[in-house]
């Protein structure tokens, strides 16, 4: 198969990604965190970290950016698929049926009263599972040209 | 969520640590970790033991789908326990027996041990559990847990063979169990086993009720291996022999009877009922001895004797079942089968697992289990003689072991069945004394073939595998202790009379006690000279006669030809499923994607279209729709074009980048229309798929124009023209019926004051539809094993060319 190289002058891009990278993983977790009240969650924000990471890929190659993030996204998706099913047990132990959320405030140091619900757990396994599913099928594709 | 619950939930928590301390503690057989388990779910058992004694039962719901009235409802009466009682007990005693027998070098451990864990768990639920629902999903489980231990050596052709066979067989029963269980929700409208007895009075009259009581049967008899179902058991044996012992004796296969007697209350007193399980028992019981005696293979003889056993329970829950049918006679008469059949539930466990484990114990000092090369075995291993003796002369029924007395119980109940004038069994009641007793000597014969052809005769060292010894103390515990439970149950059988046995009976057969009162349940070893006693002479003396014979007679077993037997008709079965679903295959996987673009459109156009159609479901309204403005127009006139040019571009990165500009534009459409989370979501899906096919480049092939001009293709044209009219047509339609408010004013008021989160599309996603949301993740979970499984393994092969 013919591969043409065409990493030959990608120094602005490279820059430009490793600032750029940052910002957007940052605001993915915005978004994931905020998903209850304004627009996010963890389908967008998995969506958009694994963006970031899709960026990477196409600034760096496959090998850098495996060595800095040696993660193992199959297994990354099977954790997440983990935590959503367990937050829905979870809520057998308080006699409510499965999947059941619940909410309330909390007042934290530094961020003041914040509503914390029992729902971001069930939407970090939504977050891990799409960031792994968008990851893994990519790199398997990309790895084998 | 109660302690009952976490007690039947444990086996599954333990599971999942299983792996670690396997990992961690290498040093340490994994088994001792997994041994405390079930000796103290077995004394939680034991102490609610006061409670059922006295009548009482205990019911804990935890809600699961409120919903659809799947509960998990955990249930403990009488029958329940003593099934609990035996899991945990012999599950105990397997574990233990277990970490002698497998090694802890050789042998997968972690995996070994979560499979058993999975099952127990899943035993322990099935027989616990009110819910019918959540009866099946146990149930099944049971069937998927034994399909890994049986295939546990999967690098044996047979442990598969035996693994696929087993799952093939028992989860046929159980779906057609379900379709049972769902019948009686159809009559009841509830799942709950409680509130469906309750009910029987009226639903017995149902047109249903015969349908479900078969397809009910159908689950029952699958498990527990009746006749014609039993060809599983024997090649389940190529599963490890503490598997065979735990689930091929103790407990799997009891669970059809355990079904049976569960579902007693809501059919017994139906002639149906009646005949179908009493006569599949008796002739199940039949069967399997006068196979049994034909098998070489040790363990295969236990296998068979297994069926008989089961056929034997079986046939007397039937015919205990004739006392609920008539009110006029005297129920002692008849009672004395179910107590029969708990009796010898209890006596089978015993006895037949310690055989397993002496068979288990044959096989690992002399590396064989074949009888024609064993023999002369006494002196070399005494202990193991000893414990044998006692398992198969119980099994044969004689005394002063337990098998005995529940045989003299089992002759009562067949010989007093010639009594009852119902059911025709005026004329036809006599055969099942007869074959009960036919049965027994086969018993009596394979009995013996098991003991004295291992035991005694010419020690053949050159014919095995390895120099025989005594087995190591370990693995004598568990056979010692059950053997030594043969002969307690002898002496002093009422030790289980009051404390087990009769709960179990009331809650068999609730019907024929009154309030408060209790069954008389009188075992003793001696009852004088009765009928039974001179059959058990007769067995004896004929069987000793048989034994002797054997070579004589047993040239009877090649009249039956190997053309005919069931087992050939499964495989012939099973190939020619496999090879007309090969060719129906192959007719339409054609492997081109265009044929299945076709079948898919085709049925979306005529499954869609006409039901659409014949329902009137078509209908257009523009009343209430808001004027369209400039941007729409603008998009709209984007996507057009965006859609035209990936159809006609020359080549593929044009065309890709014109149908990016499509999803780009619908995003924007959704930002229009104040869905922020939509667009987002579009936005980043897009950016994702784009770059996605870029990555697909490199295995594409070149894009080339067609050489020839390809024809204008009628068919197609008409499909795709089809398909698009149904589509704008269905959100036409959509869009102008509003039958009733839509659904978004229901999420607007609650999805604050219910979840309290204000992004309504997140509240549905993780709170209103979880649910959708936890299988959709599963389903892009699968998909990207799928690609990835599709892409490496394609890799590989490459690589190995």
């Amino acid at each position: 198969m013919k591969k043409t190289n065409i990493k030959t002058n990608d120094l602005i891009l490279q820059t430009a990604t490793k600032v750029v990278v940052f910002i957007i993983i940052l605001f993915s977790w915005h978004l994931f965190f905020s998903g209850h009240y304004t627009p996010g969650g963890g389908f967008i924000g998995g969506l958009l970290t694994s963006g970031a990471i899709v960026l990477l890929l196409l600034a760096f190659d496959l090998k850098t950016v495996l060595a800095f993030l040696p993660i193992d996204y199959i297994k990354m998706t099977a954790t997440g698929l983990l935590i959503a099913l367990l937050t829905g047990v979870g809520s057998f132990f308080f006699d409510a049926p499965f999947l059941t959320h619940t909410f309330s405030y909390v007042d934290l140091p530094i961020l003041g009263t914040t509503s914390l619900a029992t729902a971001v757990l069930f939407d970090l396994g939504v977050y891990l599972v799409v960031i792994g599913v968008t990851m893994t099928i990519i790199q398997t594709i990309g790895e084998t040209e | 969520m109660t302690l009952l619950h976490v007690a039947i939930l444990s086996p599954f928590i333990i599971a999942i640590l299983v792996p670690f301390l396997h990992n961690y503690f290498q040093k340490i057989h994994t088994g001792w970790f997994i041994l405390p388990l079930p000796i103290l779910l077995f004394v939680y058992f034991l102490s609610l033991i006061s409670s059922t004694m006295n009548g009482e039962t205990i019911r804990n719901t935890a809600s699961w789908i409120p919903s659809l009235g799947i509960n998990f409802t955990a249930y403990i009466d009488g029958l329940g326990l003593l099934f609990a009682l035996l899991i945990t007990g012999i599950g105990a005693l397997v574990i233990l027996y277990s970490i002698y027998y497998l090694s802890k070098v050789k042998e997968q451990l972690n995996t070994f041990y979560v499979y058993l864990l999975l099952f127990m768990g899943a035993m322990l639920g099935v027989v616990l559990s009110d819910n019918l629902i959540v009866l099946y999903t146990f149930w099944e489980l049971t069937s998927l847990s034994s399909f890994l231990l049986i295939g546990y050596w999967y690098e044996r052709e047979k442990s598969r063979y035996g693994a696929q066979k087993s799952m093939m067989i028992t989860i046929f029963g159980g779906l057609l169990m379900l379709g049972g269980f769902i019948m009686l929700y159809m009559m009841t409208n509830t799942f709950s086993i409680r509130e469906i007895i309750e009910q029987v009075p009226t639903i017995a009259q149902h047109h249903l009720f015969i349908p479900a009581l078969i397809l009910i049967l159908f689950g029952a008899f699958t498990k527990s291996a009746q006749f014609p179902f039993y060809i599983w058991l024997p090649d389940a044996m190529e599963a490890p022999t503490p598997v065979s012992a735990y689930l091929h004796s103790a407990t799997m296969v009891k669970a059809g009877i355990y079904l049976v007697a569960r579902f007693s209350p809501v059919f017994a007193g139906t002639p149906e009922w009646f005949w179908i399980v009493s006569a599949f028992g008796i002739f199940t019981m039949f069967w399997g001895s006068f196979n049994a005696i034909k098998q070489t293979d040790l363990k295969g003889i236990l296998a068979f004797s297994t069926v008989s056993q089961l056929g034997m329970i079986m046939s007397m829950l039937g015919v205990g079942s004739a006392a609920i049918a008539l009110d006029s006679i005297d129920d002692s008469y008849y009672t004395v089968a179910i107590l029969a059949a708990m009796f010898h539930l209890m006596n089978h466990a015993t006895f037949k697992g310690s055989l397993f484990m002496i068979v288990g114990i044959i096989d690992h000092e002399t590396g064989t289990r074949d009888i024609r090369k064993l023999g002369g075995l006494m002196g070399l291993m005494p202990i193991t003689f000893t414990i044998s003796i006692i398992g198969a002369f119980s099994m044969a029924g004689l005394p002063p072991f337990n098998g005995f007395l529940s045989k003299e119980m089992f002759f009562s109940s067949m010989i007093r069945i010639v009594e009852l004038n119902i059911f025709n069994l005026e004329s036809l009641g006599l055969l099942f004394p007869i074959v009960a007793w036919v049965g027994s000597i086969f018993t009596f014969i394979y009995s013996m073939v098991l003991v004295f052809k291992t035991f005694t005769g010419k020690y053949q060292p050159e014919k095995l595998e390895k120099k025989p010894h005594e087995a190591p103390i370990g693995m004598l515990i568990s056979p010692i202790i059950l053997a030594s439970l043969v002969i307690v149950f002898f002496f002093f059988p009422n030790l289980l009379a009051y404390t087990i046995i009769e709960p179990a009976m009331a809650s068999i057969i609730p019907a024929v006690l009154g309030d408060g009162e209790h069954f008389h349940v009188h075992i003793s070893p001696w009852h004088g000279f009765t009928l039974e006693l001179y059959m058990t002479i007769g067995v004896v003396a004929l069987g000793i006669l048989g034994y002797f014979t054997l070579r004589k007679w047993s040239g009877i077993y090649r009249f039956i030809p190997e053309r005919l037997t069931i087992n050939k008709g499964y495989d012939a079965a099973l190939y020619s499923l496999d090879k007309s679903s090969f060719h129906l295959t192959r007719f339409y996987m054609t492997g081109s994607i265009r044929n299945y673009l076709l079948y898919i459109f085709t049925f979306f156009i005529v499954i869609l279209g006409t039901s659409l159609a014949v329902k009137g479901g078509f209908s257009f309204s523009l009343e209430g729709n808001a004027s369209v403005g400039i941007y729409e127009v603008i998009l709209a006139g984007v996507i057009l074009i965006g859609t035209i040019t990936s159809l006609f571009a020359k080549s593929r990165l044009t065309s890709i980048i014109a149908l990016g500009s499509v999803g780009y534009t619908v995003s924007l459409f959704f930002v229009l229309f104040r869905a922020p989370d939509l667009a987002l979501t579009q936005l980043s899906v897009e950016t994702v798929s784009v770059a996605l096919f870029l990555l697909c480049f490199y295995h594409l092939p070149e894009f080339k124009k067609p050489e020839k001009k390809l024809n204008f293709n009628w068919p197609n044209f008409i499909i795709s023209l089809g398909v698009g009219t149904i589509v704008s047509l269905l959100a036409l339609s959509a869009n102008s019926q509003r039958v009733s408010e839509t659904i978004s004013t229901y999420f607007i008021e609650n999805s604050y004051k219910l979840a309290g989160g204000k992004n309504m599309v997140n509240v549905i996603l993780v709170d209103f539809r979880g649910f959708d949301t936890l299988f959709e993740i599963t389903v892009l979970g699968i998909a990207s094993l799928g690609i990835f499984g599709m892409i490496r393994l394609q890799v590989r092969k490459e690589e190995e060319r």
